[in-house]
């Protein structure tokens, strides 16, 4: 199979996993793995940046402590941080800048037994959300189209990556408005009790509601609860007493 | 109230209603167990049909809701009687012919419901069915996007908050009959809902009654626990 043929497969093999049960952790690995191949790398990981600037190694083609270091120490120099920084690839520098520009993350690399290290990064539209980590045992260049390719994996990672924290934000999101459905709801059904047990209009025991949230620091929507359940009534009957 | 504004929610219906196309499109919250409240509807036999629903506690988007999947019903004089007996007579009283009802949720977590109707019987043919899916996606993605804007230190988008609030005497009279019938909320509503049955009033016309104190319920001798 010719690298063009491999190429396309891998492609559709992607896309496919992409729309189908989609599990994240699943499709990074396989992407990692198939970036090795395809770019005639020895070790890939692909790191993620969280909101407060912590690099994260999401997926790696290898267990070894080693390596995984490598991903790790980046978080304070390296071609990751560059890469994830500027949004631009980190490729092809010669080991002379690379001890120079990250020195500890060069003795490090050496010590491990690599000698080419080039870093992607994850982006779309202008937002970069990590970078493409590759490693190679020999001195190794990128070619233009080596380096097309492994744009192009990196930037389906991204797409993978962004769909995941959509779907997760909209079940927050969604979960948030049944609960204040639900809450709502059962402070209007707790006027009605309040009002009923104490003889007061369904206003004036909103009042009463309010009143002993804020003075009691419990939630509108908990006080609630505990005044249908009944395990509010002695409180609030004291409430009202002090209230008249 | 309903189709008064001209926010998402509203142009979403209306825009269904002349995309699929039907005759009118009602929008509503939904909780996991009934009918949390219209946010709007394209037109009256719309809001009936919701206020219907959300009266009797049943009808396709009851169903819809609890079954996660769209309640089609071509023909509701012909299969609606068995399966919501209320809500099936008064809805073709209306001039409702056909409904389809379509769930909205998130994975797991339902939200609400698009409530399409038709005059005149007949199915939705495959482009049409795909049309209303589409719209019931927007729909649930333009609730999740409200309730991402609501103003902070609201719990609840304004917009859904009033879908509670334009029908609170239902759930305040229900609170209030817990305590006279020395019922729990679920019999409550269901007091509620069978007096305004059978003396053929609007639940919300009985809640209003309630709350006022012009009607009381007494605790039934005979009752089921």
């Amino acid at each position: 199979m010719s690298r063009e043929q491999r190429l396309a497969s891998v492609f559709v093999e992607l896309a496919d996993t992409l729309v189908a049960d989609f599990d994240v952790i699943d499709f990074l690995h396989t992407l990692t793995e198939r970036s090795v191949e395809l770019l005639q790398a020895d070790a890939a990981g692909l790191i993620l940046v969280d909101p407060h600037g912590q690099l994260h190694v999401l997926a790696s083609t290898t267990d070894q402590a080693r390596v995984l270091e490598l991903f790790e120490l980046q978080a304070s120099e390296g071609p990751c941080l560059d890469c994830y920084t500027t949004g631009q690839p980190v490729v092809n520098i010669d080991l002379a800048e690379v001890k120079a520009r990250w020195p500890h993350f060069q003795t490090a690399t050496t010590a491990a037994g690599f000698r080419s290290v080039h870093a992607l990064p994850l982006r779309l539209r202008g937002q970069v959300i990590g970078a493409m980590n590759l490693f190679c045992r020999t001195r190794s260049n990128l070619s233009d189209d080596d380096l097309a390719v492994g744009q192009a994996l990196s930037d389906v990672a991204t797409i993978g990556l962004l769909q995941e924290r959509t779907v997760r934000h909209s079940e927050v999101i969604a979960e948030q408005l049944q609960a204040a459905l639900n809450s709502r709801i059962l402070i209007e059904q707790a006027k009605g009790v309040l009002a009923e047990r104490t003889g007061i209009g369904v206003d004036a025991a909103f009042a009463v509601l309010r009143a002993y949230a804020r003075s009691s620091g419990r939630q509108l929507g908990a006080v609630a609860a505990a005044v249908i359940d009944g395990s509010l009534d002695a409180a609030m009957s004291q409430s009202l007493g002090h209230s008249e | 109230m309903a189709g008064a504004r001209d926010g998402l929610p509203e142009r979403l219906c209306r825009t269904c209603a002349v995309a699929v196309p039907v005759n009118g499109v009602g929008l509503a919250l939904m909780t996991p167990t009934r009918h949390g409240g219209t946010i709007t509807a394209t037109d009256g036999a719309a809001a009936l049909l919701e206020d219907l629903q959300q009266a009797l506690g049943e009808g396709p988007c009851v169903d819809a809701s609890r079954d996660e999947r769209p309640v089609l019903q071509p023909d509701l004089a012909a299969t609606g009687t068995s399966r919501w007996p209320g809500f099936t007579a008064r809805a073709l009283e209306a001039g409702v012919a056909a409904v389809f009802a379509f769930p909205l949720q998130v994975g797991a977590i339902r939200l609400g419901v698009l409530d399409l109707y038709r005059a005149t019987t007949g199915s939705l043919d495959r482009l049409q069915l795909a049309e209303a899916l589409a719209f019931a996606e927007a729909a649930s993605t333009i609730l999740l996007h409200l309730q991402d804007k609501a103003p902070s230190g609201q719990p609840l988008h304004p917009q859904l908050a009033e879908a509670v609030d334009s029908r609170r005497e239902i759930h305040q009279a229900t609170g209030m009959i817990t305590v006279q019938a020395a019922v729990g909320l679920a019999e409550a509503l269901l007091l509620l809902q069978a007096h305004a049955y059978s003396n053929e009033r609007s639940l919300i016309d009985v809640a209003k009654d309630v709350v006022a104190r012009r009607l009381r319920f007494a605790p039934e001798d005979d009752h089921h626990e």
